[in-house]
C-alpha cells in the first residue's frame, strides 16, 4: 500500500477520486495484512574464506585487505603472473610512479601476507552453492582444486582494444596508447612528431561509452614524451577530454603549457590516416589541417573480458550490454552483486584507472567482510516454500526446477521437490508456475494477492 | 457521469513499482483509477490472478515488470511474458484481450510509467466497462471465463508455459530443439483445446448433457465436441451418468 508516492502525489488535481483511491488501496492492504503470517529468519553457516577472481590490481588490492583482515583468501588469475594490467604499463598516472615498482610492492605485501594463497594459471569452472558457503573447482593447468568459500570477489579487469583495420593500424608506426607505454618503457626516444586520436572504437555506435582512463592516458605519455624529447611535436586529437579532479585538471594544464596542441574533431568528420600525415577537420577553426606524423597513438578504450559471459552464468550474475559486469545498485548497492555473496570490482564493472581499482578492491572486501566475520547470518525468509498441507499436492513434475533462476529446486534422495531456502530468492516464479499450485511464496501467497483483488473487487472471498 | 474504469496493476517490486514511486516523487500526474498489487516480480503473476482479477469485475489488468535483460530476477520478465502471452490467448476468445497489457518499465523511469497508465486508463476508457461488472451478470460469459481461468491454470497448460522456454531455448537429450514457430502452433492448438474441453467440464457441472446438446450450446460441431469428450473420459473427468433412448448422458466427476 502507497499512498503518498502513488495517490497523493500523482492526483493532486483529483483530490474526489485519488480519495476513493485511497480509500480502495486501504481495503486492499488490510485484507492482505489480514492474511499475513510472520516470517522466520534463516540461519545459514558461513565457510570464513573468500575467493577472489583475477588478479590485477583490484584482485590483489582486495585479496590483500581480506588477508590482513585475518581471513582465509585465495586468489585465481588465469595468466601465469599477477598484477594483470600493471605488467603492461609504463608509469601510473598522476604520479608517475613506475608501474614495475609499484608492482613489486604489492608483491612484497603478497609475500608477507600468512593467509593468502595465490593460484596463477588457474580458471573457475565449477561453482555451486550461495552466500557463505560456495563450493568452487579451480582448474590449474590439469590440476583440479575444490575449495569451500564464504564470499565470492569479481575482480576479472578487462582487455584493450584492438584496433584492427582503424587508422591503417599496425603495432609499429601505429600504435596503441598501450604498446607506447611498451616503447616509453625503454630509454631512447627518437621520434619527433607525434599525433595522438582519442576515442578510437569508443562513444561510438558499437561501444556507446567512455573508457574513462584515455584521456589520462594520452596526456601522462605525451608529457613523459616531452620531458624524453622537449623538442618533439605532440597533437592530441580529441572529441573531448575529460580530466576529472584537482591532480587529472592539473595535469591537463602542465600538458597545456608544455606545448602539446590540442585539436578537436568530430564522430561525423573522423581524422584521415595517410602514410605520414593525418588529415583532420580542426572543428575549432572550421578547416582542414594536414599533420605529418612518425609515430602515430591510438586511445583504444578498455572491452569486457571474452570471457565474462562464462563467469556471469557460473555465478548468474549479470551482464549490461556493452558485457561488463552489473552491479545491484548503482548508487546503493555499487559493489555488491544482486546475488547474495557475490561482490564485483576494478575494470570488471567498469573501465578504471589504478587509483579506482586498488579502491574498489578494497570496498569488496570490506563487503565480503561483512558476511566472513559472521559465524552464522541470519537471512530474509520470504521464500518458496511447499507448505506441510500441500506436500501431497506435488507430483513431482520439475517444472519449478527448470524455470528458477537461482538452482534453488532440487529432489532430495526421497524423489521428493526441496526448495533450498538460504539460495531462494523469493521471485516467486516457480509458485506463479507450480502445475499443482503446491509452491507458495510466504509474504506473497495466491491467497494473500487474491484477498487484494477480491477487496478490490468488491467481492467476498470464495 | 462519464465511466471511470477500475484498473489493477500488478508491478514488479524492483523496476516498475520503483518508477512508479519516481513518478510520485516528481509530481508527475496520471489518471487515478489504477489499482497496485506489488509483487517481487512480474513472473509472479499466476494466471488465476488475471482470470480472478475480471471475474471481480475489474475494467483492465496492465502488468508491469523490468526491461527484458533487466530483470532483477535474471529473466523473471521473460516467464511473465510467456505467461501474459497465454492469457490474452485464451482471453481472445472472450474478446477481453483488449483488457490486458504487459509493459516494461525501468526505476528510472517516472515519465514513462505515468504516460503508459493515462494510456493505458483511455485504452479501457474507450472500450467501456467490462460486461463482466457486477450487476451485469451474463451467465454464459461467467462460464466461459470460469473455463478459461481453469483451462489456463490446468495442470496441462500450466506445465506447457512452463516448459516453453526449456523446450524452445535448449536441446532435448536427442539434441533437438522446437522451433519456435512449431512451438506457438502446438501451443496456440492446445490453449484452443483445453479452452473447449473446461467449458465442456463446466457445462457439465451445471447439469448433465448429451454430445449433441453441448455442440448446440457451444456451436460447435458435434464431432469436435465427441473428441474432447473422449479425452476428458480418458482423464477420468467426466463419466456416462445414463442412457436416454440411444443417446449417452455424461456428467462432470472432477472435484471441487
Amino acid at each position: 500500500m502507497n499512498i503518498r508516492d502513488q495517490c497523493t502525489w500523482v492526483h493532486s488535481k483529483y483530490p474526489n477520486e485519488a480519495h476513493n483511491k485511497i480509500l480502495d488501496l486501504i481495503k486492499m492492504g488490510v485484507s492482505k495484512a489480514e492474511k499475513l503470517e510472520p516470517l522466520e529468519d534463516i540461519s545459514i553457516d558461513v565457510e570464513s574464506k573468500a575467493l577472489i577472481i583475477g588478479g590485477g590490481v583490484s584482485g590483489i588490492s582486495s585479496a590483500l585487505s581480506l588477508s590482513k583482515q585475518g581471513f582465509e583468501t585465495y586468489l585465481v588469475e588465469k595468466e601465469e603472473r599477477i598484477g594483470g594490467m600493471l605488467n603492461s604499463l609504463n608509469t601510473i598516472y598522476p604520479d608517475n610512479i613506475k608501474a614495475s615498482k609499484f608492482l613489486e610492492g604489492l608483491k612484497n605485501q603478497i609475500e608477507d601476507a600468512n593467509n593468502l594463497t595465490i593460484l596463477t594459471s588457474s580458471t573457475v569452472s565449477e561453482i555451486n552453492g550461495y552466500l557463505g558457503n560456495f563450493n568452487v573447482i579451480i582448474e590449474q593447468d590439469s590440476k583440479i582444486q575444490e575449495l569451500q568459500v564464504g564470499a565470492i570477489i569479481v575482480a576479472t579487469g578487462a582487455s584493450a582494444f584492438q584496433p584492427i583495420n582503424m587508422y591503417g593500424y599496425d603495432g609499429k608506426v601505429r600504435v596503441t596508447q598501450l604498446e607506447l607505454e611498451k616503447i616509453l618503457k625503454e630509454e631512447s626516444f627518437d621520434k619527433n612528431n607525434i599525433v595522438m586520436i582519442q576515442c578510437v572504437g569508443a562513444r561510438c555506435e558499437e561501444r556507446n561509452y567512455c573508457s574513462s582512463i584515455c584521456c589520462m592516458t594520452a596526456l601522462k605519455n605525451s608529457i613523459i614524451i616531452k620531458e624524453k624529447n622537449p623538442e618533439a611535436n605532440i597533437t592530441i586529437l580529441f572529441r573531448d577530454i575529460f580530466t576529472p579532479g584537482t591532480k587529472n585538471e592539473q595535469y591537463y594544464r602542465k600538458a597545456r603549457e608544455s606545448g602539446i596542441l590540442f585539436i578537436k574533431y568530430s564522430l561525423e568528420k573522423e581524422p584521415i590516416v595517410k602514410k605520414e600525415e593525418v588529415q583532420v577537420f580542426n572543428e575549432y577553426l572550421g578547416k582542414d589541417m594536414s599533420i605529418s606524423y612518425d609515430l602515430l597513438v591510438l586511445s583504444t578504450p578498455l572491452i569486457a573480458n571474452e570471457d565474462n559471459k562464462t563467469l556471469a552464468q557460473l555465478l548468474k550474475i549479470p551482464l549490461e550490454e556493452n558485457n561488463f559486469f552489473l552491479e545491484a545498485h548503482v548508487k546503493l548497492r555499487p559493489i555488491d552483486f544482486a546475488t547474495d555473496g557475490v561482490f564485483l570490482c576494478g575494470s570488471a564493472k567498469w573501465p578504471t584507472d589504478i587509483a579506482q581499482a586498488l579502491t574498489q578492491g578494497r570496498a569488496a572486501a570490506s563487503r565480503a567482510s561483512t558476511i566472513l566475520s559472521h559465524d552464522t547470518l541470519e537471512i530474509q525468509g520470504s521464500t518458496a516454500y511447499i507448505p506441510e498441507w500441500n506436500k501431497d499436492l506435488c507430483k513431482g513434475c520439475e517444472v519449478c526446477i527448470e524455470i528458477c533462476p537461482y538452482g534453488a529446486i532440487r529432489k532430495n534422495e526421497e524423489e521428493e521437490i526441496e526448495i533450498i531456502q538460504a539460495l531462494c530468492k523469493g521471485c516467486g516464479l516457480c509458485g506463479a508456475s507450480c502445475t499443482k499450485k503446491a509452491i507458495q511464496i510466504k509474504h506473497f501467497t495466491n491467497e494473500q494477492i487474491l484477498s487484494e483483488i477480491y477487496a478490490l473487487g468488491g467481492r467476498e472471498i470464495a | 457521469m462519464s465511466f471511470e474504469p477500475k484498473i489493477l496493476g500488478f508491478l514488479c517490486n524492483w523496476c516498475s513499482y520503483a518508477g512508479a514511486d519516481l513518478a510520485g516523487v516528481s509530481r508527475i500526474q496520471y489518471p487515478p483509477n489504477l489499482r497496485v498489487i506489488r509483487v517481487m516480480c512480474s513472473g509472479r503473476v499466476d494466471p488465476e490472478f488475471i482470470f480472478q482479477g475480471f471475474q471481480s469485475g475489474i475494467d483492465g489488468i496492465i502488468i508491469m515488470g523490468c526491461h527484458p535483460g533487466d530483470c532483477h530476477y535474471l529473466e523473471g520478465n521473460y516467464e511473465a511474458e510467456i505467461k501474459y502471452d497465454m492469457i490474452r490467448h485464451f482471453l481472445s476468445f472472450i474478446g477481453f484481450e483488449n483488457r490486458i497489457q504487459l509493459e516494461w518499465v525501468s526505476a528510472s523511469e517516472g515519465n514513462r510509467f505515468a504516460e503508459i497508465i493515462t494510456n493505458f486508463t483511455n485504452h479501457i476508457k474507450d472500450l467501456g466497462p467490462s460486461p463482466l461488472q457486477n450487476g451485469k451478470k451474463n451467465s454464459k460469459l461467467v462460464d466461459k471465463i470460469k473455463a478459461l481461468e481453469m483451462a489456463s491454470t490446468s495442470y496441462r497448460m500450466r506445465a506447457l508455459v512452463g516448459r516453453e522456454r526449456a523446450l524452445t531455448e535448449q536441446e532435448n537429450v536427442y539434441g533437438e530443439k522446437i522451433p519456435e514457430e512449431e512451438f506457438q502452433e502446438l501451443f496456440e492448438q492446445a490453449i484452443y483445446n483445453e479452452y473447449v474441453r473446461h467449458r465442456i467440464l463446466v457445462s457439465l457441472k451445471n447439469d448433465p448433457k448429451s454430445v449433441k446438446d453441448l455442440a448446440i450450446e457451444f456451436e460447435i460441431k458435434p464431432s469436435e465436441i465427441l473428441d474432447h469428450m473422449l479425452v476428458l473420459k480418458q482423464r477420468g473427468q467426466i463419466t456416462m451418468d445414463k442412457i436416454v433412448g440411444i443417446t449417452p448422458i455424461y456428467l462432470n466427476v472432477m472435484e471441487g
